[in-house]
């Protein structure tokens, strides 16, 4: 499923329906990252932005972007390819911002592309054990699996937080 | 019964009469025998007793009540003020304040019952006998005395008469109707009297009218009388009806009925009711008496009551869902900009004038939010006279407090935080401004110390000067002590200029006092001052006098929430610099910028004002250095009284900003005040110029 369509519509909105279908799963927003594929609870999601304009704020860390306008309120983005030490490249059309909520202030990050919603039961997310040593790993939540692909999926708040 | 949804009401209302209650105490120190003063304080402590009744607090209510017996003492002339009883009258607010700021924090008044108070009150409304007003210059008639009825004696029961009740008396006789004076005694265990008396009325106004009531029919209703209380009515009925309806009633005791003849009643004289000098009138015909101090009550309760209107009905407003107005504001002027970014292209009269449209309604909106947002200085202020009044007598100085511009109005945010550093800086006029006593004849000045407390507006902001006309700082004082710390060598210390020693005052932990008094010199103070007024946008400035005194002057912000800014364009940034610390903008050329210890400054009017190179500070990426021109655009700004040049590459325009926060992660970078949203859905920075000048 393609999520373009649903730039600036908020995710959770499917959210209950499917919840009551399948008890055990959880919804999780795939994006990409230097072609790794992560995932973000959907919950945590206010909503998906394409790229535009970002104002610099001085005297932060590289991987703050600076701030964008939402709709007349001020959010700061975060590049997570700078935050996981990649090789930043160029936006394109397939840039997005993944807004979402964190103790109440939003926050945006910067992502590669937005893939689609995936479920996952209990089951498919495995536990991160000490299997990686790079610095994403303090990130992580888990890994999902599905089918043959591996999602990581990210601790937000430990990526904003830090 | 939940009283929970009240207790906002409560908190609110019972600080209003406690100030109330202030302000009075103060007036009363000035002018003891203010009886519309002593009235008005009788019916605020009356007031919280019954609200703090109804609330449930009773440890308050009792402090209340036996406050107000002691303040109805003052009011009946049967007590008499001293300063003895005022300072414990002041105690007795103080503990009033404290059991409504426990309730405030906890939601419960707390377990302190102040019982030496409460003693204290007791023995003052007994302690003072009769005896003892007869000795005041002013020589009472006897009745007075007996204030509050005495069951014993019935027939002692008082009551005035004017010119009016006589005549309508005297109609009364003419026709042929009887005019009866009846004392209702209540049974001992009555509780609730006030409706027994509400029953009793009903009756009486079956059969007759009521023409007067001793206590008045208010108080009666107030349960404000013993077990006792007298009415005067007009009947056709027989005195017997009279007396078999009202001895029916439930818990009434006795009922004494008298017939009353207009010719046995005399006036009182119209110079009593000013309650200072009542003179002889009573008269003992028929065991009518004149009680004047009760009766003029009645009247001053009408001027108190158009005193408290006067002081101003407040609307409470929940500041959450001013700020979701004041968000729509913010909103309605990001669309006004947008408007105005559009090109020209369609040049048509309706789009100016809709245009000019949505900027009359967005400014008319705006000032009316914020008017709503504003507060006097007052409420700040007013707590002030009494916190000299109290410094006076700790510091066994004599000090008046000047207040002026109390009408002077603040953001309510910036309102609520001023309090703590105005009290701070108070404190420090009064200890370390002022001269003991003695100094002060000594060196020819008046023997009361002056402070004098000011506020206006002056364009965008409020200004707040504390002056003293005490001994002023003496700067090589300053000066020594800070060599002294080691925070300077000796010889940078002497080359500074005064008015930057003196800000040395501001940093934290430095104190000059000789001593520690309890008041001041702890050396906590005027840095917490400055920390706090700058966090509120604003500045802290003093004009110093060795001898004459000391000013210290504190400059805020009209308004938090929107301004008008500077667009700046530095690199390809875009920044707002805030158009009211903005003095000027000039163009210097390269050469004109000087290195002073590596610090770059200029001469503007043979001023040497340093140059803040703002690519540089804000680390402005890709930007061609020398641009290839060797003219620079300098920003001159002000902080204080202190100028310095911000360089930026072009100047946009000047434009109604609406501050934004960065949010909380981005929270702490010193040289941003916030963002601000442009027309043409930008962000801009806007930067914060107290922290780069």
């Amino acid at each position: 499923m393609e999520l373009n369509t649903m730039d600036n519509s908020p995710l959770t909105t499917n959210n209950e329906r499917s919840e009551a279908t399948n008890y055990d799963s959880k919804q999780f927003v795939v994006f990409r990252v230097a072609n790794e594929e992560y995932g973000v609870d959907i919950k945590m999601i206010t909503t998906i932005e394409r790229i535009m304009g970002i104002a610099r704020v001085p005297k932060t860390p590289a991987y703050i972007k600076g701030v964008i306008n939402l709709r007349g309120e001020v959010i700061p983005v975060i590049c997570l390819r700078e935050k996981f030490d990649l090789p930043s490249v160029e936006y394109s059309e397939d840039t997005r911002i993944v807004i979402f909520k964190i103790e109440d202030s939003a926050v945006g990050i910067i992502v590669d592309s937005v893939a689609e919603v995936i479920q996952l039961t209990e089951d498919d997310i495995e536990k991160i054990s000490s299997f990686t040593n790079s610095k994403i790993s303090e990130h992580l939540m888990g890994v999902g699996k599905l089918e043959n692909r591996i999602i990581t999926l990210l601790n937000l708040e430990k990526i904003v937080l830090q | 019964m939940d009283m929970g949804q009240y207790l906002e009401i409560f908190i609110e209302e019972s600080k209003e009469h406690l100030q109330r209650m202030n302000e009075c105490l103060l007036q009363l120190e000035k002018e003891t025998n203010d009886i519309g003063t002593i009235n008005e304080l009788f019916r605020v402590a009356h007031t919280l007793k019954g609200m703090s009744g109804t609330m449930g607090y009773s440890k308050m209510a009792t402090l209340t009540h036996d406050l107000e017996d002691v303040l109805d003492g003052f009011r009946s002339a049967k007590l008499f003020i001293t300063p003895e009883t005022l300072d414990l009258l002041f105690k007795c607010l103080d503990a009033l304040e404290n059991y409504v700021e426990n309730i405030v924090n906890t939601g419960n008044e707390g377990d302190d019952d102040y019982k030496e108070l409460i003693d204290a009150l007791s023995l003052v409304a007994e302690g003072k006998p009769i005896t003892e007003a007869k000795q005041n210059t002013v020589i009472k008639p006897e009745t007075n005395t007996t204030v509050v009825p005495q069951i014993e004696d019935a027939g002692q029961l008082i009551i005035k008469y004017n010119e009016y009740d006589k005549n309508v008396i005297q109609k009364a006789n003419e026709q042929g109707m009887n005019v009866f004076k009846i004392d209702i005694i209540l049974d001992k265990g009555c509780l609730l009297k006030a409706a027994r008396a509400f029953i009793i009325f009903q009756i009486l106004e079956r059969y007759s009218e009521i023409i007067k009531a001793s206590p008045s029919v208010e108080d009666i209703e107030d349960e404000k009388f013993d077990f006792s209380f007298t009415v005067v009515v007009i009947t056709e009925q027989a005195k017997k009806v009279l007396e078999q309806e009202l001895n029916s009633v439930a818990e009434v005791n006795e009922v004494v009925i008298k017939p009353v003849i207009a010719e046995q009643i005399s006036i009182s004289d119209s110079h009593e009711s000013t309650g200072q000098n009542p003179t002889q009138a009573d008269v003992k015909v028929n065991e009518i008496k004149v009680e004047t101090s009760n009766a003029t009550t009645p009247k001053n309760i009408d001027a108190s009551t158009a005193k408290s209107k006067k002081t101003g009905k407040t609307v409470r407003v929940d500041i959450d869902r001013l700020d979701i107005l004041m968000n729509l504001v913010s909103e309605l002027i990001i669309i006004k900009n947008g408007f105005e970014d559009l090109d020209g292209m369609s040049k048509a009269n309706t789009y100016n004038e809709s245009l000019e449209y949505l900027e009359r309604v967005t400014t008319n909106l705006h000032d009316a939010v914020m008017k709503v947002r504003m507060v006097p200085v007052e409420t700040v202020f007013n707590r002030f006279p009494r916190l000299i009044r109290d410094l006076s007598k700790d510091l066994n100085k004599d000090i008046e407090l000047v207040m002026s511009g109390e009408e002077t109005e603040l953001d309510r945010t910036v309102i609520d935080e001023i309090g703590d550093p105005l009290i701070h800086i108070l404190r420090n006029s009064a200890d370390h401004g002022l001269e003991s006593q003695k100094a002060r004849i000594e060196a020819g000045k008046s023997q009361t110390g002056h402070i004098y407390l000011r506020a206006y507006q002056d364009g965008n902001n409020v200004v707040i000067e504390v002056e003293d006309d005490g001994q002023g700082i003496n700067v090589e004082k300053v000066r020594n002590k800070i060599v002294e710390r080691g925070l300077l060598s000796e010889d940078i210390a002497q080359n500074l200029a005064d008015r930057d020693i003196i800000d040395y005052l501001f940093k934290p932990s430095f104190s000059t006092a000789d001593k520690i008094t309890d008041v001041s010199g702890r050396g906590v103070g005027l840095d917490v001052v400055k920390t706090k007024i700058e966090t509120l946008g604003g500045v802290v400035e003093v004009d110093t006098e060795m001898g004459k005194g000391s000013k210290f002057i504190i400059r805020l912000p009209l308004t938090l929430a929107i301004i008008q800014a500077l667009l700046v364009l530095i690199g390809k940034e875009k920044y707002a610099i805030p158009l009211n610390s903005i003095k000027e903008i000039i163009n210097i050329n390269e050469e004109d910028i000087k290195q002073v210890q590596k610090q770059e400054v200029m001469l503007l009017r043979n001023m040497v004002i340093p140059i803040v190179r703002l690519d540089k500070i804000l680390d402005v990426p890709n930007r061609d250095e020398t641009n290839g021109k060797k003219q620079l655009t300098v920003v001159i700004v002000k902080k204080g009284d202190k100028l310095s040049g911000f360089v930026v590459d072009s100047l946009i325009g000047q434009q109604e900003t609406v501050i934004k926060s960065l949010g909380k992660i981005l929270s702490g970078i010193k040289c941003i005040a916030g963002a601000t949203i442009l027309g043409d859905g930008n962000v801009a920075l806007i930067i914060d110029v107290n922290s780069l000048a």
